[in-house]
This record gives structure tokens, sequence and C-alpha cells, in this order.
């Protein structure tokens, strides 16, 4: 008796502390999260330290392969000091390289302009040329040329851009369309489905009749309608993508409303006189939110591959911006010489789509243990 | 029964007309037309072009001439493919896109059903977790992706099969677009199959073929028919969508059916194509719908549409 007395009263629990605890508890939802945190880090952030820009054409890097080792390769040197040298109009009598610059000597039957030797600087593997020693009244150079080393994590794509700051200027972009289509939806999908499910009656019939007509609406027609309405403007290309996404989001939240609306607490709110907007807005709306947040997560990766079906066939973002969409379509087609312009870009988007899964299905264990 | 289907039928006109409206005026306010070429034609060609077509007319009247011709199956002639009129461009594709999508529907429902039903019955078994991953991984790689990589494994690397083409519907053509077609909806299904099916397994009476000491398949046809029901209201657009042929498996692997015409023929501003492809597909999705519903009353037999 005395110990009930001194022990604390019980904390209620919320539905969302409930939730998040099971959600805590699911060991694979908890590791998307952190490697979508990651991901999201990692594309807005990693640009930015990236040594390239993603736009920058590396033209003496087409379409070279991934490498943690920095380019140039050994067997790329010579090649490419035979290049510069046919442009300085002059033959190649040695060249070896020492430590981290190449000794080239150069011979011409006339004197040497040295000022071609800017060629060197130009070119993407060296730094620029030094001449040590003229010989022959300038017919003969030797030079020493700072090697210039680049590392491609990724390799580079055919046009000798860097793949890995474009895989991550990619990410920027396919994420933000999947999120800013899916708040689209989210808006309209909420906003819908609440009204039609709280007034009921002959207003939800129509209302639902208007969805029911949209789904019969050939949904590929009505993207490529867009695109070609919106041309080469990808952000209201997508405010539209949500706003034709967001049929089922109606659907759920009208099925929702419908059963809460006969609880205790929203007639008592209507018998205290609340108005029919702020009973939407203060008891149906937030309590609709544990079925939509469950949608939400999972359409987030339909729009991103939506977006990518849209760039697989040529409809989606405009060069030199790119997105995961653009890289894998890009790759597929080069997929027999150049095999990780696929598969860098695939491996991202794919990882992504997996992680925004599983904490799609462990958000829905952890809001609706029910239905597990 | 058959007074329901008739009912049905009846009430799909008046979304059907919606659907032609809609898509009519929308395809119509498109910037641009069908005679629009990178360089111009003459006025008077261009003229004489448009007249021939009837784009001269005013819209009300093109909109009102296009239906009178629709009721009597009549879809016009296509503005882009100009020897040929849009039903012979339809009945050209469709048969290649149906069996492919047909095929790959058979497939996805065979496999995503056993699938689904062996991960319900060792439910956090490893059987379960691979099914499951597997259905993940079926979800999130694009079709895109598979099916570049299954032509270089099987047609490049083991030349096993053809990369590409259509070639009369030969089985060794078939294959490669069925499978990548197929995979997404496998995973699908199966995870479909295997969230109702646990849900069935712990049902009534099936608790009561259990305590009879029945044999697993016997049990699982039973569960499986009150599990088939979210399946089967999924599968219901998933088939119009399948058998309307897809865009991406008919681009790469090269096959002639209807999944491209709408790319192209809201590209090449084809009004006629677009509108025809928009009709077939809003038949097929309607048409499919009404399946749906009668599967359900036989699945079913709390549903009743004797009313």
């Amino acid at each position: 008796m005395s110990e009930a007395a001194i022990s604390p009263v019980p904390v209620g629990r919320s539905l969302w502390a409930d939730a998040r605890i099971r959600l805590f508890r699911n060991k694979a939802a908890v590791a998307s999260l952190f490697f979508l945190i990651f991901m999201g880090v990692i594309s807005i952030a990693g640009p930015w330290f990236s040594p390239h820009q993603y736009e920058r054409v590396y033209t003496e890097y087409v379409r070279v392969p991934a490498s943690l080792s920095a380019y140039p390769k050994p067997e790329q040197i010579a090649p490419a000091v035979e290049r510069i040298a046919a442009r300085v109009r002059a033959q190649i009598e040695s060249q070896q390289v020492v430590g981290g610059s190449v000794r080239v000597t150069l011979v011409s039957p006339r004197a040497i302009d040295e000022r071609n030797l800017a060629f060197f600087g130009r070119s993407d593997l060296f730094q620029g040329a030094n001449v040590v020693e003229r010989a022959d009244e300038g017919r003969k150079l030797v030079i020493d040329a700072p090697i210039r080393w680049r590392t491609f994590l990724f390799g580079t794509d055919g046009n000798g851009r860097d793949l890995f700051t474009r895989t991550l200027i990619a990410g920027r972009v396919s994420l933000a369309i999947g999120l800013l289509a899916t708040g689209v939806a989210l808006l309209i999908g909420v906003a819908y489905g609440a009204t039609a499910g709280y007034l009921g009656g002959r207003i939800d019939t129509v209302m639902m009749r208007i969805v029911d007509i949209l789904y019969a609406l050939p949904f590929i027609f009505f993207v490529i309608m867009l695109v070609v309405f919106f041309g080469r403007n990808f952000i209201l290309m997508f405010l539209a993508v949500g706003a034709i996404e967001w049929l089922d989001m109606a659907r759920i939240v009208r099925g929702q409303t419908l059963s809460i609306k006969r609880q205790e607490y929203v007639q008592a709110a209507e018998a205290l006189g609340v108005t029919s907007n702020g009973i939407l807005r203060r008891h149906i709306i937030p309590n609709t939110l544990g079925p939509v947040v469950v949608y939400m997560t999972l359409l987030v990766p339909k729009v991103i591959l939506l977006e990518s079906f849209l760039s697989f066939l040529g409809l989606g973002v405009q060069e030199p911006m790119t997105s995961w969409g653009v890289l894998i379509s890009d790759g597929a087609r080069n997929i027999q010489n150049a095999e990780w312009l696929l598969f860098f870009p695939a491996l991202f988007l794919v990882t992504t789509l997996f992680a925004l899964n599983f904490l799609g299905d462990g958000l829905r264990d952890a809001l609706d243990p029910k239905d597990r | 029964m058959l007074m329901y289907i008739l009912r049905r039928l009846t009430s799909a006109l008046p979304t059907l007309f919606v659907v032609v409206t809609l898509s009519f005026f929308l395809i119509r306010l498109a910037p641009g037309g069908p005679f629009d070429l990178e360089q111009p034609l003459e006025a008077k060609v261009m003229e004489n072009l448009n007249r021939i077509y009837k784009l001269d007319r005013p819209l009300i009247e093109q909109y009102w001439l296009y239906l009178s011709h629709l009721a009597t199956g009549d879809f016009g002639p296509s503005f882009y493919a100009r020897d040929f009129t849009v039903a012979e461009l339809l009945a050209r594709g469709l048969p290649v896109s149906i069996t492919i999508g047909g095929l790959a529907l058979l497939l996805a429902l065979a496999i995503g059903i056993v699938l689904g039903t062996i991960a319900a019955f060792r439910q956090n078994q490893p059987a379960d977790y691979s099914v499951m991953v597997f259905a993940t991984f079926g979800i999130t790689i694009p079709t895109f992706v598979v099916a570049p990589v299954l032509q270089i494994v099987f047609g490049l690397l083991l030349a096993w099969l053809p990369v590409g083409g259509w070639n009369n519907g030969h089985v060794r053509n078939l294959i490669l677009p069925v499978i990548a077609l197929a995979l997404p909806q496998v995973a699908v299904v199966a995870r479909m199959i295997r969230a109702s099916m646990i849900e069935a397994l712990r049902s009534n009476h099936i608790r009561t073929l259990r305590s009879q000491g029945l044999p697993r398949s016997t049990i699982a046809i039973h569960a499986l028919r009150g599990a088939m029901l979210p399946v089967v209201s999924y599968m219901g657009p998933a088939a119009a969508a399948l058998l309307t042929g897809s865009v991406v498996i008919e681009t790469i692997f090269g096959l002639p059916g209807v999944g491209r015409y709408f790319v192209e023929g809201a590209l090449n501003r084809d009004y006629t194509l677009v509108m025809g492809t928009v009709v077939m597909v809003a038949v097929f999705v309607l048409v499919f719908n009404l399946i749906v519903d009668i599967l359900y009353a036989l699945l079913d037999p709390r549903v009743r549409y004797d009313t």
C-alpha cells in the first residue's frame, strides 16, 4: 500500500514514442535510416570536397576505368608526350619518368619555339614544362614536365568527366526530385482525402469518382504530356509528377478519415462547436499520419524510379546536369566496353531504394503493430 | 451475375468518354503540331496537309468528328506513319505486346505465389529472409538495369539466347524480355502473398484444417484462396499495364510492340496514334477491373453482386 504511494506515477507513452521505440529495435530499419542520412550528406557535401568539377571534361581521360591509384598510368605517359611533341614540331630523342615528372629530350631540324611548350601545361597529364638544358642553338631541348596526378575513383564517362563527382551530383538531383514530388503528393493527397472522407455523402462520392477517372487515364501518357509542356524545367515537372502521384495518398487518407471521424473525441469536438476546418486540422489529419508516413517512404523510391525511367526515354534532366537515371541509362548503353559506367550509379540507386524500402517496412511495423 | 457484368460495362462508357475527352484536349494543348519538321514545310504544303487531315477546322468540330469516327470503331489515320491507320498499327503491335506481357504475367503469378507461400510457411526462417531479400531486389532494381545485364550475360557471354529482336515470336527470342518484364512483378506478388498468407494461416478455418492433420499442400491451397484477394486486386491494373506493352522492354530488346507508341506518338504529336493508344489502355484497364471484381466474387463467397 505504502509502496504504491511512493512509486512514481507511470508516464503514458504517446503513439509516436511507442512507434519510435519499436522502430529503433528494428536493426534493418535503423541501418537504413543511417545509410540514407549518409547518402544525403555525401550527395550534398561531397561535390564541394571532390577535386573534380562535375562538368569538367578531361579530353585525355575519356572512359578510363575506375581505379584507386592515380592517373596517368605509366603506359599513358609516353603516348601523351608523343602527341605533345608532334604539336611542338619536334622529335623525341629520349624520355624517362623520374619521380613525379617526366624528362624529355626534344630535337628538331630548326630551333624549337619554347612558347609551344605551353602544350604541356594545357594537357591533362602535366602541370607544365621547364627547360633544363638547351643545346645546338635551341634545336635540342631537355625539359622536365611534372606529372599532374589525378584520381578517378569511379572512372570517367564517355566525355571524360569524373564519374564519382557526377554520381554525387546525380544523387542530389534524384533525392531532391524524390522528396519534392512526394511532398507535393502528400499535400494534395492528404487535403483531398481528408476533406472527402470527413464531409462524406454526395461530396465524397463525387470527389472519389474524380479519383477513379484519373486512375483510368494512362499514367505514362500524362507524364509524357507534362514533359512536353514543361520541357526543360525539371522542378516544375516534378511538382507536376507529384500532382499526379497523389491519387493513392488520397484514397488511403480518405479510408483512415472515415474510421477516425466516428471516434468519440471527434464527436466531442463537434459537440463543443469546433468548425469542420478546425476538426480536420486538429484531429483528423494528425491521426491519419501513421499510414501516410509509411506510404511516403515508399513513394520516394517510386518517384526516383520514375525519374530514371523518364531519363531512360531521354525526357529527364538535361546535360550537363545529371541524375542517377541519366547515368544509368548512359551506362546501360556502354555496358559492353565500360561496365563501371553502369555499376557505380546503379549501386548508389539500388542501395538507396533498398534502404528506403526497409525503412518503409520498419515504419509500417512500428506504426501499425497489428499488421505484422 | 450476367446483369451485373452488363451494368458494369455500361457504367464504364462514361469513364471512357471522360478519358477520351481529357486526353484529346490535353494533347492538342501541347505546343507544336504533327507536321512541324526541323525544316519547316512550305506554307502551301502545310495548309494542304492540315486540310486533308481536317486540322484546320475548329477544335470542337475536330473533337466531334473524332468521337463519331471512334463510335464506329475508326481510329483514323496515323499522322506520322502516314501509310498506316492507327488501327493497323495497333493490330500489328498488340499481338507482340500481349504475348510478352501475358507470358510475364503468368510467370510472375506462378513464381510469386510459390515463393510467397514458402516464405509464409517458414516465417522468420532463412527461406523467408532469402525470399524477402530477393523480392526487395526485384522491386528496387530498375528494368533498364536488369535487361542489359541479361542481354550481356545470356546473349553475349554465354551466347545461349539472342540479344533481341522479335523473329516472329520464336521461343528463344521471348525468354529474356519475359524474364526482365516479370521480375518486378514476381517480387510484388511474392511480398503480397507472403503478407496475406501469414494472416490467412492464423484464421479459424485453417486452424481447423491443421488440427485435422491435413498435409501442408492441402492447407496451402485452402489458405491461398483467401490470400489471393489482395493480389487479385493488384493484378487488375498491373495486368492491363503488362499487356499493353512496356516502353523500356520493347526499346531494349527491339520488339515491335505497342508500348513505344505512347512515347513516339506524344513526341511526334501524332494525335490519332496517341488517342488510339489511350483508348486501348483505358479499355484494358476497365476490362481488367471488371475481371478483378468477378474473380473477387468467385474467390470470396461473402461478396455478392446479385442486387
